[in-house]
């Protein structure tokens, strides 16, 4: 029963890291009909920051406390990574908006792979230890442990899902990103500058994958160039398992994926008798995917795409 | 024009979550005819034309092309049984030559495949010659041959529509159907697809048109079903349907009387 | 391009002569290079083997408009099928089950006889290379199947997951039953033999095959026999585009569902694309096996899939010259940065201060941006509109009109 519990976390805090970027990728689906692939790697790049951010304080002021450093880096990390996101648009995906699917997915690619190189020469090819900070014990749930980083991960993609549920449902942006997500030519005809919108969609989803990776490094204590492809495909198949373009759909979808993996992961030997083990565990998430587009494409929660006619 | 029924079509229902579109509409031709579906906008006439070739699933309905029963699961069975379409917004190969375009429609009728594609024997020689030869033949007989290596984008409308036709013959159809060809033609274009449609019917085919220029309608078809809501108001000859109170009232209102 | 000119219908003649030069100029190639080491015409195998991949791929993106980014899959299960039939590691294998379900085991045993138990299965390059089309052909229909009628993006998505799917399989099924030797990768891998002669060179020869009396180094005889095999796929792969199968795949990339009212079984066509694609790419995976004597899983990764793709999609999409120039460059890019800028930089700056690793990431990545924004049908696009992928979209999805 405490594995239970124990995977049961596991997965949770998993999967708020999968919902966190899930929500980028459903999010630009949702208006511009396209995978972003390099949202995965705008994470690592919010990692990477993350860490240089918090290696700095600790040279230049190791007297701060491992949460003050941590609230710092996520606060650097974010806007570099809407940056980044903004920039992206901006200079190889507007020109696209109009195209044949294959060019922009093509360029998402080679800004995946740009993205990672930058890193590499930048951070070099090594993976980096990412420090402890948040050195208090760990919490016992009835025999499963949780660390202080992971509650606080928790704790942070709890807060980042509502702050972004109040501005989608209550705010002027969030209806103009609805209105747009669902027919941009009319939008446009309501008054609504579907641009600035798309940049704030971008700047969002980015902010967001920011902080799952400045967490990331802290859960997992090092990162490295390659950091973003494998969470952020996984991501995606969490947004479309929880149906693509639809704000619950990534928070769920990502969520149940992390539950699914960590679940799958411990108890697929004892499914296949020994055949398969952990080390499969990546293999879930694209079997999910698979089924999800086979049985149900539109997701748990249906997907809202714009209608492009 | 004899006696055998082409297409006999009944009691078609579809439903589109809360909207009925069709209620027990079915439609009978006979061998040679030129046969019409006419109704106000929203009737249900495409939604019809994509029910018997197999664009959309119907709830229920018996499907017969030929005396043999045929099913409308999907739009290539449909047209290897032998109904051939037009689309109401030309469905055209647009960045392929006119000439490829009816060969594309001799698809359903060849059956060279890999092997044929790779090593061009004998027999894949000759099938791509015949498919070649028909399809001249086919752009002549509608009266655009001289455009065979054109690209199909660049036709103007009119042809594009006779180019469309073409096409759908080149499937040896038994029953042709048309969705609207003449949207969009002015008077002589109409005059024109006219005698083209004649041109086909003397040939032998039979002909199932949805068209919205009653005056055309009347002129040309042997029959018409008018459909209004979904449902079949009228059928029998141009002459009566003109005369129908419901189908006035349909068109023009209750006030017309 | 002005000089060689290979449009056979435009005017056959001038297009038979270019295609004439060009293979005089491919055949007297290894000899020249010699003159600089073996190591340019090994370079040029491995591109070969890429032009391979690319023109396989050709089909499936070019032809039939579908996107794969997980096509290093079916190169994976060939070259993997050649080291499980071509090695010693059937004897591995066998000796894992004989571990793990000893009755199974000792029943394959007494079934084998102790040569394989011995010395593993050594299927002829005859047999291996038919049995590796087909078997990732079956993989390529059983993705496939249930896949192609997803619109373009999520099929991308769900080929690229097939594709890590058999990569991490690769890289994990060695316990409980070593099938693959994880990690590790297969070894030993038997090279080529056609006709008695092995390609790799007779034993304590430095490599050299002979041929009679006459005597070239490995990497030559490896480089006619890829070189005739890339000629045979291009023959192919030209004949498949002008047919009634090429234009059935065109007419689907066009309009769809214009292609279904006509008879077209657009299901059918489509698999069969992805079929013989990945059956291609099951054959260059055997070539690969045995030229390189090992597999393991690092050469299948996702950057390898993209690799081929932008081979594919930057030389010129859907046209086959286009793509193997597109194989050509990008596959021999590496190669000259590493032997060219390292050096340079040494020189002028003292030091190197981007590796050729980096350089060669930084370039494909600049190079898909750059010239998706500025070119998307590719270097060298095909003359014919209708095979260019603006011509059509590659995801035209299954849903209806009015």
């Amino acid at each position: 029963m405490d594995t239970f519990i124990q995977q049961i976390l596991n997965g949770l805090v998993l999967g708020s890291m999968y919902a966190l970027i899930a929500l980028g990728y459903t999010m630009v689906y949702g208006v511009l009909n396209l995978i972003n692939f390099a949202h995965g790697d705008v994470m690592m790049v919010g990692a990477m920051v993350g860490l240089s951010v918090i290696m700095l304080l600790q040279s230049v002021a190791p007297g701060l406390p491992g949460y003050a450093d941590l609230a710092i880096a996520i606060a650097v990390a974010v806007p570099a990574c809407m940056l980044v996101n903004v920039i992206i648009e901006r200079i190889a995906y507007r020109r696209l908006r109009n195209a044949p699917r294959l060019a922009p997915l093509i360029t998402a690619i080679g800004v995946s792979l740009l993205l990672q190189t930058f890193a590499m020469m930048i951070w070099g090819r090594s993976p980096l230890p990412f420090p402890q900070l948040l050195s208090g014990e760990p919490i016992q749930i009835g025999g499963a442990v949780i660390s202080q980083t992971q509650v606080l991960l928790l704790v942070l993609a709890a807060l980042a899902m509502v702050g972004l549920v109040f501005l989608v449902e209550r705010t002027k942006m969030g209806r103009a990103m609805r209105a747009v997500a669902e027919n941009p030519r009319v939008a446009g005809l309501m008054g609504v500058n579907a641009d600035r919108v798309i940049v704030a969609t971008f700047a969002i989803g980015a902010g967001l994958a920011a902080v799952a990776g400045v967490m990331w490094g802290a859960n997992y204590a090092s990162i490295t160039f390659t950091l973003g492809i494998l969470p952020g495909m996984k991501a995606f198949c969490a947004a479309v398992l929880g149906g693509i373009g639809n704000i619950y759909g990534a928070m769920i979808g990502g969520i149940l994926l992390g539950l699914i993996e960590s679940l799958g992961a411990g108890y697929i030997g004892d499914l296949t008798g020994g055949f398969l083990g952990s080390h499969y565990q990546d293999i879930f998430a694209f079997v999910v995917l698979i089924l999800v587009l086979t049985v149900r494409p539109s997701g748990i929660m249906g997907e809202r795409v714009a209608d492009r006619a | 024009m004899n006696d055998t029924t082409i297409l006999h079509i009944a009691g078609v229902n579809k439903r589109f979550g809360g909207l009925q579109a069709l209620t027990d509409v079915g439609i009978e031709i006979k061998q040679g005819q030129i046969y019409g579906l006419i109704g106000p906008n929203g009737a249900g006439k495409t939604t019809f034309f994509n029910v018997i070739t197999g664009l959309y699933q119907p709830d229920s309905g018996t499907f017969e092309l030929d005396g043999k029963p045929y099913s409308p699961s999907a739009p290539h069975a449909v047209a290897k049984a032998g109904i051939a379409r037009t689309f109401q917004n030309i469905r055209l190969f647009g960045e392929m030559t006119v000439l490829e375009n009816v060969m594309v429609g001799r698809h359903v009728r060849s059956h060279q495949g890999v092997f044929g594609a790779i090593f061009r024997h004998k027999a894949a020689r000759v099938e791509e010659a015949s498919i070649r030869a028909r399809a001249q033949e086919l752009l002549d007989f509608v009266g655009i041959g001289q455009f065979a290596d054109r690209t199909a984008r660049f036709l103007s409308y009119g042809d594009q529509r006779r180019l469309e036709i073409a096409r759908a013959l080149a499937t040896d159809p038994k029953l042709l159907a048309l969705d609207e060809p003449a949207a969009g033609m002015n008077a002589t274009e109409k005059n024109s697809l006219r005698e083209l449609l004649v041109k086909i019917r003397q040939d032998g085919k039979t002909v199932l048109l949805i068209e919205h220029d009653v005056k055309l309608m009347m002129g040309l078809c042997d029959r018409i079903t008018v459909l209004e809501y979904g449902k079949r108001i009228a059928e029998g000859v141009p002459a009566d349907i003109v005369k129908n109170p419901a189908v006035i009232e349909a068109y023009l209102g209750a006030a017309h009387q | 391009m002005a000089l060689l000119n290979f449009n056979v219908t435009q005017n056959p003649r001038r297009a038979y002569t270019s295609m004439a030069i060009l293979l005089a100029l491919l055949l007297v190639f290894p000899f020249f290079a010699a003159q600089f080491g073996n190591s340019w015409v090994r370079i040029i195998d491995i591109a070969l083997l890429y032009i391979m991949l690319a023109l396989g791929l050709n089909i499936v993106v070019g032809f039939a408009g579908l996107l794969d980014l997980g096509y290093i899959a079916f190169f994976a299960v060939g070259a993997y099928l050649t080291g499980l039939f071509a090695s010693p590691q059937f004897a591995t294998l066998l000796e894992s089950i004989v571990n793990e379900y000893p009755v199974v085991g000792q029943s394959l045993i007494a079934i084998m006889g102790p040569d394989i138990v011995a010395n593993g299965i050594h299927l002829s390059v005859w047999a291996v290379v038919p049995l590796a089309a087909v078997v990732a052909g079956f993989f390529g229909a059983l993705l496939g199947a249930p896949t192609l009628k997803l619109r373009g993006d999520y099929l991308a998505i769900v080929t690229l997951g097939f594709g890590e799917i058999i990569r991490i399989f690769m890289n994990n099924l060695n316990e409980p039953i070593n099938f693959t030797n994880g990690p590790q990768g297969i070894n030993l891998i038997d090279p080529i033999r056609i006709f008695g002669v092995s390609l790799a060179g007779e034993q304590g020869s430095n490599s050299t095959v002979m041929l009679g009396s006459y005597g070239m180094p490995s990497v030559n005889a490896y480089y006619f026999l890829f070189l005739a095999l890339t000629i045979a796929i291009i023959f192919v792969t030209s004949r498949l585009q002008h047919s009634r199968l090429g234009r059935a795949w065109v007419a689907i990339r066009e309009d769809e569902i214009a292609a279904k009212a006509m008879g077209i079984n657009t299901r059918n066509v489509k698999l069969l694309a992805f079929t013989m694609g990945a059956s291609f790419g099951g054959v260059a995976g055997a070539m690969f096996a045995s030229f390189q004597g090992f597999v393991s899983p690092e050469s299948f990764s996702l950057t390898e899939s993209i690799a081929v793709l932008a081979m594919v999609v930057l030389g010129g999409i859907g046209h086959i010259p286009g793509v193997v120039m597109g194989g050509v460059l990008l596959a021999a890019l590496p190669e000259v940065l590493r032997h060219g800028v390292e050096p340079l930089q040494q020189a002028l700056f003292g030091k190197i201060i981007i590796e050729s690793e980096v350089l060669r990431q930084l370039l494909y990545g600049l190079a898909m941006v750059l010239i998706m924004l500025n070119r998307p049908a590719g270097l060298w696009p095909s003359p014919k509109h209708e095979d260019r992928p603006d011509a059509a979209e590659t995801n035209k999805g299954t849903g209806f009109p009015a």
